[in-house]
């Protein structure tokens, strides 16, 4: 029997109860080989929906050979690049196994992981630490640098992060974020407030550790010259509050046009639906950044649109909070005036508001929550995203920020499966 | 019978535009006060679309 518009909205409604009830929780951290779902030592998890090798772009290829470099599986670009191709490896999107990652995303066997837990609903989320600007693996560098700096975010970082988190306990995620915006970030490309808040959070308990005052002072030193450190938490926070949402964990939301999941791997960009369940992602060709470009680079040097960062988006903050953070035009350009429209304008495509998550210069109205497939297709309005922009050339790093939204055929495709499942 | 178009035309313009806000922008250019309402037709047009909203939405 054909589904009716009542129960639509009913299953819309519990979606959004779902979204504000989460309590997003940094619990601990382990590695992607141990807490990951799914991982296997020869498993390369990257950002967006599924693609293969042959069609990754520049800075995800990039990254998956500093990938196998780290981990010891190839000895140099050449031998990874062979194996990238031979079909040993086993790609697939962090989306699949409970994580995000920013920019190209990739995640491996060794590499630590934050773990994220929705305290109401239970599910967990993951994602690396952020190794901070310029030559990085998520934009796709692999020089002995690169490397050099992930093994010390192994060998290092992460037991003193790890026994300093077992020290000051678990950290509420969704009460800090609230904060932030407050403060003048959005969660998304501005992590100034975040970054501080959780600084003066870890830094009391990093100095209790048993490690050496030389390793203390380097972790806490690369913590704060890291403005986007908040990011990789921001992002599994809205990852575990989205995942409670699919009707295959949650069969009230059987029925719901609401977005689940929105990424992107430099390819194409993927929505998944709350009512559609995990397995289908609506996708179409990744677009180019409209944006800001650093000094000696224009828009020729761009690649399409990449990373997990969106489910910040999709969770109601990021985008839909820039006018919480004002200063945030200078890096991806516009206005202040420009910022607040762009959150004005999500209300028109959103279930609800957030509760929690609140915009100071709207009269602390909460930021536009849920987007609606039939509200995007009927107003044409589709989600804003702010976002860095990766070199399409693999080890370049990054070269600008700006603002992008998703193409309108994921939409159109996710409306016409709806109708194709539901109404027949 | 005099022609009402032409009447209008005698007589200080005041527009309301919708949709396409070019032509907004050009009356503004010209001084002639206009307001713009953002507007579009659903679904952008496409009358598939628009169908399958009329049964969800």
């Amino acid at each position: 029997m054909a589904i009716t518009k009542d129960e639509i909205n009913q299953a819309n409604a519990e979606v959004l109860k779902i979204i504000l009830s989460a309590k997003p929780t940094l619990i601990g951290m382990g590695t992607a080989g141990e807490d990951i779902p799914g991982m296997t030592p020869t498993t390369i998890l990257h950002s967006g929906p599924p693609v293969d090798w042959e069609h990754m772009s520049g800075p995800q290829k990039g990254a998956v050979i500093g990938a196998l470099m780290y981990e010891g599986l190839a000895k140099d670009d050449k031998e990874a690049e062979q194996l990238a191709a031979s079909g040993k490896i086993t790609f697939d999107p962090c989306h699949h196994h409970c994580a995000v990652g920013p920019m190209a995303g990739i995640v491996s066997y060794h590499m630590p992981v934050f773990i994220v837990e929705n305290k109401e609903y239970g599910n967990k989320a993951y994602c690396t630490f952020n190794e901070g600007l310029g030559k990085v693996l998520r934009f796709g560098a692999y020089q002995p640098e690169v490397i050099e700096r992930l093994k010390w975010l192994q060998d290092e970082l992460y037991p003193i992060v790890k026994e300093a988190l077992a020290i000051c306990g678990e950290i509420d995620l969704k009460a800090m974020i609230s904060e932030v915006l407050q403060m003048g970030d959005d969660g998304h490309n501005r992590n100034k407030a975040g970054t501080s808040l959780l600084f003066r959070k870890l830094a009391p308990a990093i100095v209790q550790t048993h490690f050496t005052e030389e390793q203390k002072v380097k972790a806490l030193k690369f913590i704060d010259s890291n403005d986007h450190f908040f990011l990789n938490l921001t992002m599994p926070a809205a990852k575990c509050t989205m995942d409670a949402t699919f009707c295959d964990v949650n069969p009230k939301t059987k029925g719901s046009t609401i977005v689940a999941t929105m990424a992107r791997n430099g390819y194409e960009f993927g929505i998944r639906i709350a009512g559609l369940g995990q397995k289908k992602w609506f996708t179409a060709p990744a677009e180019i950044v409209e944006g800001l470009y650093f000094p000696g680079f224009t828009a020729e040097d761009a690649n399409p649109d990449v990373g997990d960062s969106c489910i910040t988006e999709t969770c109601g903050i990021g985008g839909f909070c820039m006018g919480a953070a004002p200063a945030i035009v200078q890096f991806v350009g516009g206005t202040p005036e420009d910022a607040l429209n762009y959150s004005r304008q999500m209300y028109e495509i959103t279930e609800g508001e957030g509760t929690t998550y609140k915009i100071p210069a709207l009269n602390f109205r909460g930021s536009a929550t849920g987007i609606d497939i039939r509200k995007v297709i009927k107003t044409q309005i589709r989600p804003v995203i702010n976002t860095g922009v990766a070199a399409k050339k693999p080890g370049v790093g990054q070269v600008g920020a700006g603002i992008v939204h998703p193409p309108m055929k994921c939409f159109e495709d996710a409306l016409k499966d709806f109708q194709a499942t539901y109404m027949s | 019978m005099e022609n009402r178009v032409n009447v209008l035309f005698t007589k200080k313009i005041q527009i309301v535009n919708f949709g396409i806000k070019s032509f907004y922008d050009d009356n503004k250019k010209q001084g002639i006060p206009s307001v713009h309402v953002d507007w579009k037709p659903v679904a952008g047009g496409n009358k598939e679309l628009a169908s399958i909203l009329d049964d969800l939405l």
